[in-house]
């Protein structure tokens, strides 16, 4: 037991400075704290917003140097950018720079995030032209690659990151082959019935999209340039920019001997967002909130969800913010409903609930083969998510019902809607494992982990 | 002047579009994008757009801090 003490007073660190940082330094100020704030980022850039690296960044209708997060509010923090923190030393309460230096805490919030996992062989992957894109130098050496006006760009992953860059490219005018481990782009985040809608969108759009087929490798030049990636069904696809689009580990590697419970799939906590140690108690004063979360949500229990969702960095660093300035007692449950959108191929698509939980799916309004439609989709009977095609809006009512558990198929007389609901299997491939270092159909906003708590989980 | 649109909640009603129109566009049918960053002339456009957004998606910086980077090469 630590000694009671004033909670708007003391040292509290925030390590990572983006999205979900920054708006828990803001929320931390609104709720009162009056002690001594710092925030400690690796990237030696200001919080940006990232959605858009990957569609009007990559289009060329952004820069990198205009997709600055606004501060909202004054903070009166010390920022410490372009240092990682290597460390965590918790009983002794101090984080742990890749400089050396050493910051004091009282209370601290972890919000390090993800990363883009990188092509697993060191030889492929070092060749000039393969890329990730998860930050703004990484959009940088992306945009700069295809303004050389490559012949083909291999984007190796059909998750949402690989369809918005694939998008992008032939916005471009650049060829694009997209390789793509499952069935359809898109279906391990939203079932092979959409995903097929997505096979479509993309090869109206004169992607050479390419269905269960992996790269086995990645061959450069003698200049150590790319130059062409051989593929499981023994075809070869030459191309000069590749796009490695295939999941995000998370930030957890400063962790390491902290005591917490955190791997590359996150950090566990609580529905308080307070950090679990490998024993699965609450670690006191440690807090974790954004894409590195891996927490039990109330409303779909028997798992620990990460979402890579910016809906939930804002969502989840409010109530970390709000509980790290209350006492126990008072504490916030984050319970907000998921909820994710995504740009690509001109079309709107956005998300609520939990897709990838369903086993049915059903279209409530449109019809598949228009361009608007929404899909709800059911578990063992109950509503647990909707997607809304071009339709964005409509799904405050379905986020409504799916609060309220409601039943599926759900009645809801749209106007719009068939005459009939024909529920059908949502066709998802079961199980969705993670697999280290492997080429996956998801990606960065994909919900990333639908596995079963671990043993550090009470 | 900075800002940034929250498109969970942004409903694609275009009100901003109208409002400040240099700031705010559609890609795509119901895209919306829009810059970060607008220059200082078109701030009280801005303002505008956030006041008509229907469902507030908009959210306009109201720090009068100096940019971390530059408090980071001050000290
Ligand atoms: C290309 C792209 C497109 C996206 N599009 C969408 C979209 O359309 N819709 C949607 O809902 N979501 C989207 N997302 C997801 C959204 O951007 C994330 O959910 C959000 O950025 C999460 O915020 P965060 O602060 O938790 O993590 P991050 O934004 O990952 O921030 C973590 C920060 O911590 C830093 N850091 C890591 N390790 C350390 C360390 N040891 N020390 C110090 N700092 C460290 C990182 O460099 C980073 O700056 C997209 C993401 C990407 C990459
Ligand atoms: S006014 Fe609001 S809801 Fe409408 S497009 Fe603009 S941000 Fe979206």
């Amino acid at each position: 037991m630590s000694t009671p003490r004033r909670a708007d007073a003391g040292r509290i660190v925030v390590v990572g400075a983006s999205l979900a940082g920054l708006r828990a330094a803001e929320a931390l100020r609104d709720e009162g704290f009056g002690g001594e704030l710092t925030l400690v980022g690796d990237e030696p850039h200001e919080p940006y917003d990232r959605p858009p690296l990957s569609k009007a960044v990559l289009s060329g209708r952004l820069t990198t140097d205009r997709i600055t997060l606004p501060r909202v509010r004054n903070i009166d923090a010390r920022w410490l950018l372009g240092t990682a923190a290597t460390r965590l030393d918790i009983p002794g309460r101090q984080v742990v720079l890749a400089d050396g230096r050493r910051v004091d805490f009282d209370r601290l919030l972890i919000a390090t995030g993800t990363r883009a996992r990188p092509w697993p062989d060191a030889a492929g992957g070092g060749l000039a032209g393969v890329h990730t894109l998860r930050g703004r130098d990484d959009a940088d050496r992306l945009r700069a690659a295809l303004a050389t006006g490559p012949r083909r760009v291999l984007v190796i992953g059909g998750g949402f990151t690989g369809g918005e860059v694939a998008s992008g490219c032939r916005e471009l005018g650049l060829e694009v082959t997209v390789v793509q481990r499952g069935a359809a782009p898109l279906a391990s985040a939203l079932g092979g019935v959409i995903g097929r809608v997505a096979t479509g969108w993309h090869r109206a759009a004169g992607v050479d999209l390419r269905l269960h087929t992996t790269v086995r490798a990645l061959e450069g030049d003698a200049h150590g340039r790319l130059r062409r990636a051989r593929l499981s069904d023994g075809t070869a696809v030459d191309a000069e920019v590749a796009v490695v689009a295939t999941g995000a580990p998370a930030n957890t590697e400063w962790l390491a001997g902290s005591g917490l419970a955190a791997d590359h799939r996150g950090v566990v906590c609580d529905g308080g967002c307070r950090a679990l140690g490998a024993d699965g108690a609450a670690v006191e004063d440690v807090f974790v909130a954004g894409d590195i979360a891996r927490w039990p949500h109330p409303r779909f229990p028997g798992q620990l969800l990460r979402l890579d969702h910016w809906d939930n960095a804002v969502a989840q660093a409010r109530t970390a913010a709000y509980n790290m300035t209350h006492a126990s007692p008072n504490h916030r449950v984050h319970r907000a409903l998921p909820a994710f959108w995504s740009n690509q191929f001109g079309v709107n698509l956005k998300s609520v609930g939990l897709p990838h939980l369903a086993d049915q799916v059903a279209v409530t309004q449109g019809a598949l083969d228009q361009r608007r439609f929404v899909a709800a989709y059911g578990l063992r009977g109950r509503l647990v998510a909707a997607v809304a095609v071009d339709s964005p809006r409509v799904l405050d009512g379905y986020a409504a019902l799916i609060e309220a558990g409601a039943p599926f198929p759900p009645v809801l007389n749209a106007p719009d809607g068939p005459p009939q609901l024909r529920p059908v299997d949502a066709e998802f491939a079961r199980p969705a494992r993670d697999e280290p270092g492997g080429v996956r159909g998801h990606d960065t906003h994909a919900p990333a982990a639908a596995t079963p708590a671990p043993t550090a989980h009470p | 002047m900075r800002l940034v649109v929250d498109l969970n909640r942004c409903q694609s009603y275009g009100q901003c579009v109208y409002a400040a129109p240099a700031v705010f566009r559609f890609h795509g049918e119901e895209s919306l994008e829009y810059d970060y960053a607008p220059d200082a002339g078109a701030h009280r456009e801005v303002a505008r757009a956030a006041a008509a957004c229907p469902v507030q998606a908009i959210t306009l910086s109201g720090a009068t801090e100096p940019s971390p980077l530059s408090s980071e090469r001050d000290r």
